[in-house]
Formats: C-alpha cells, sequence, structure tokens
C-alpha cells in the first residue's frame, strides 16, 4: 500500500476510535451512576434510553459562546484543552487491540504510552495557570502535585511487568504473559490500577476539581466547547487506562477463541474495567489532599518497589 | 545451581526491526495521529465560531469569584509544599528510567545477578532518602 495513504488511513482510524470509544464510555457512565443512585439517567434524546444524550450535549456545548475572561493568558488559556485532549489519543494510538491491530506498533511501547500520557497534564497546568483565578490556581497546583505523586508507581508497577516479559513492546508483553501473572503480578497491579484512578482525577481523587471546595479547579473559567474538550479528555482517558491495564496485566486478547475473538477480549476485559472506574467514583467519597500525598508516598511506592524486586529475583532465579 | 521453576523463560529475542507489521514506520503514524489531533482542535474550533453568539460585555469578562468582585490578582502565592513532591518525584523518576533497559538484559546469564544485586543497591540508597525525608516529616501536610 502507499504509504502515505496508509499513514493518512491509520491516523484517521485512530481518530475516530478515539471519537466513539470516549462516548460509549461517557454514556455508561451516566446509566451506570443513575442506576447505582436508584434513579434513570438520561431517557429522551435519541428515543432509547437517551442513547443520545453525549451528542446532544456536544450540539449544545458547540453553540455556546467561548469566553476567555480579561484578566486571563489568553493564548495559553486557549491551547490548554487541545495540550489535556491531544495526548490520550497519541497513547491510544500505541496501544494494541490484537497482535494485529494497532495504530502505531512502537518498539518501546510501554516508555511510549507513559510519556504521551504524562504530557496530558500539561494542558491542566496552563489551564489553571492561564485563568488567573485564584480556584483555578489552587486547583492546578492540586492537579500537578498529584500527577507527580501518582506517576511515580504508575512508572514502577510498570517497569515491573516489563522486567516479567522481558520486553518493552506492549504486543511483546501480551505475547509473554501468562495466566499464573495475574497471581505473581497482583500487588503491581493494585498499584496500577489505584495510580491510574488518581492520574484520570477521578472520584475517590478528584481533588483538583473538588467542586464543594474549588468550584470546578482549573476548568472553572473555561465555558462553552473548551470545556467540552477537557471533559472529553477525561473519558478519552478512562478508555487508555482501561485498555492498558487490560493489556498489562490482563493478558490482552488471550481468551477462550482468541485467533478469532481477540480484540473482543481486549475490549470486554476493558469494559469491565472502565466500569469498576466508574464504580469507584460512585462509592467513595473523596480523599483530603493530605492523605491523597500519603497514599502516593506511603503505601503505593513502597508497595510497587516491594513488587518490583519479587519480580527481579524471580525472573534472576528462574532464569539462571 | 538447580532451580525448580514452573516456567522456562526462552533467552530474550533480538528487538524486531521497526517494520514488523506494516509497510510504514510506526512513528510516522504517531506524527500522522498528532496532525490529526490537531486538526480535530482546529475544525472543532472553526465550527464553533461559526454556530456560536459573540456578545462580550465588560462583566462576562470579569474573573469569576463566586459572585463577588475579584480580589487582587488570580496568580497569588502558593504554599511551597508543593514543590517538595516535585523535587520527590524527580529523584525518583531518574531512578525508574533506569529500570526499564533493565528489563531487557535481565535475563542475560551474565548479567542477571549482578545487575540484580546493583539494581537492589541503587534504589536501596533511594529509599533510605525516601525514609529519611518521611522521618523528618516532609509527608506530613500540615
Amino acid at each position: 500500500m502507499n504509504p502515505v495513504l496508509e499513514v493518512v488511513l491509520r491516523s484517521v482510524s485512530v481518530l475516530a476510535v478515539f471519537l466513539v470509544l470516549p462516548l460509549v464510555v461517557g454514556q455508561t457512565e451516566h446509566k451506570v451512576m443513575a442506576h447505582m443512585q436508584g434513579r434513570l439517567g438520561p431517557m429522551y434524546a435519541g428515543g432509547f434510553h437517551g442513547w443520545a444524550q453525549l451528542v446532544a450535549d456536544a450540539a449544545k456545548f458547540i453553540q455556546k459562546e467561548d469566553i476567555t475572561p480579561r484578566a486571563a493568558d489568553r493564548w495559553v488559556f486557549k491551547l490548554a484543552p487541545a495540550v489535556a485532549l491531544v495526548p490520550y489519543l497519541v497513547a491510544l494510538a500505541v496501544i494494541p487491540i490484537s497482535p494485529t491491530l494497532v495504530g502505531a506498533d512502537v518498539d518501546a511501547g510501554v516508555l511510549f504510552v507513559l510519556a504521551a500520557s504524562a504530557v496530558g497534564i500539561l494542558g491542566l497546568l496552563m489551564g489553571g495557570w492561564a485563568s488567573a483565578n485564584k480556584y483555578a490556581l489552587l486547583g492546578g497546583m492540586r492537579a500537578a502535585a498529584q500527577l507527580l505523586s501518582y506517576e511515580l508507581p504508575l512508572v514502577l508497577s510498570v517497569a515491573s511487568v516489563a522486567l516479567a516479559a522481558g520486553t518493552l513492546s506492549l504486543s511483546g508483553i501480551v505475547d509473554a504473559w501468562h495466566p499464573l501473572w495475574l497471581l505473581w503480578q497482583f500487588p503491581g497491579a493494585m498499584v496500577f490500577f489505584v495510580a491510574a484512578v488518581a492520574e484520570l482525577q477521578r472520584g475517590p481523587f478528584d481533588m483538583p476539581i473538588a467542586d464543594s471546595e474549588i468550584v470546578m479547579g482549573p476548568f472553572t473559567e473555561y465555558t462553552g466547547l473548551r470545556f467540552a474538550f477537557f471533559l472529553l479528555s477525561e473519558y478519552a482517558g478512562i478508555v487508555v487506562m482501561s485498555l492498558l491495564f487490560t493489556v498489562l496485566f490482563l493478558g490482552g486478547w488471550h481468551g477462550a477463541f482468541s485467533d478469532s475473538l481477540g480484540p473482543v477480549w481486549t475490549l470486554a476485559k476493558s469494559a469491565v474495567i472502565s466500569v469498576v472506574i466508574i464504580w469507584m467514583r460512585v462509592s467513595w467519597p473523596r480523599l483530603r489532599e493530605d492523605q491523597l500525598q500519603r497514599l502516593a508516598w506511603l503505601v503505593l511506592v513502597p508497595v510497587a518497589l516491594v513488587q518490583l524486586a519479587m519480580t527481579a529475583v524471580w525472573v534472576v532465579l528462574s532464569s539462571r | 545451581m538447580t532451580c525448580t521453576s514452573p516456567r522456562t523463560y526462552p533467552a530474550p529475542e533480538p528487538l524486531k526491526p521497526l517494520t514488523r507489521l506494516t509497510g510504514v514506520n510506526p512513528y510516522l503514524t504517531v506524527g500522522g495521529v498528532v496532525i490529526a489531533g490537531a486538526l480535530l482542535f482546529v475544525a472543532a474550533m472553526a465550527a464553533r465560531r461559526l454556530v456560536a453568539p459573540q456578545a462580550p460585555t465588560a462583566m462576562k469578562l470579569t474573573t469569576y469569584e463566586c459572585g463577588v468582585d475579584p480580589v487582587g490578582e488570580g496568580w497569588a502565592q502558593t504554599n511551597v509544599r508543593y514543590f517538595l513532591y516535585a523535587f520527590l518525584y524527580v529523584i525518583f523518576a531518574v531512578d525508574a528510567v533506569y529500570l526499564f533497559p533493565w528489563a531487557t538484559v535481565i535475563r542475560s546469564a551474565d548479567l542477571g545477578m549482578a545487575s540484580l544485586a546493583e539494581m537492589g543497591i541503587f534504589i536501596g540508597v533511594v529509599l533510605v532518602g525516601l525514609a529519611h525525608a518521611a522521618r523528618r516529616g516532609l509527608m506530613r501536610w500540615l
């Protein structure tokens, strides 16, 4: 195939997936939260159980006036939503759904996906700083401190998986995966999951946007479509983190009839993880800022290091 | 030494060439995806420009502060405790970067045991630092 055409096709396919999956997760959140709280959720848009609610929301957002406060740092303020959203798109491009179904099969995929998804935090910091608003600044500071602290256990638990597989390629890790890893890598998986939810700043880790304390954190001054981009990046983040958890810890496309049903397995496993992430938000109250930092440094980092030691010692002893 | 292991690990395969599944370098596709993301943002903003109203007033453009006139400016001083976590992070992040190349050589017969001991010492030194920081009260928020 013509290489230019292939690059264009791949990019457009990744973009299409990126625009569909977050909406599915968003609609699932509407419905799962509603039923857990004994209500119906959206029921009118589109007819069947309000399936088109998010499409209607997008149509609403695009018609709203876009306001940039007079005191704001104009260009940084306007650019921040894109900086928050695009890194998740790039991260999604390198995660394999099946051995052949992957946007860009990068060799050191593990490093790439961590690096790409960590750029999104800059968007939050930019928004929080450029708004010239006290709540936004506090929210941006909280977001920075939280993302820095939780990036570390995330990286350490991923390093443990890379050690276990002996490769930095995401599809290589799935190839090396064995059901016993569910036990062997269990502490690391738990650390990764908690740190991922904290990276996404979802309940119970939503201090940066704590609506009862600091209005809406870094998003306080945003309106219309730019605000919608921040919302979309949150759901895109859930998609990326669920897929990543599936690929690293749950064996991706491994399962019954994985030759033909591989992609279905990957998507089904990530769907379950997404629902658990939504479930956590409904079930637990928000942590306090100091509890959050203690959890990261005094629980997650030590557990991740113990996991790392377990993995390394086992690998060295068994490969002698 | 005999070791009863349930699995025997094969020697790590040499890195496969970049073009193993397709004809194009995957990083070209990554570049294409970045451009697609930028185009998405630009297109969405252009569409908004077409359909959204533009009627700014002085009140609308005022900084939000719960309905009262804003006091002072928004770029206020912030507590230095945020800064300490950034320091801790930088130390550990540099540490973590060295873990990834280790993953590709840990199974080699002549490096495995030695690298295990070396990484143990390396991480141990940083851990002592973290324990010291915790003991001196750096992990207490207030």
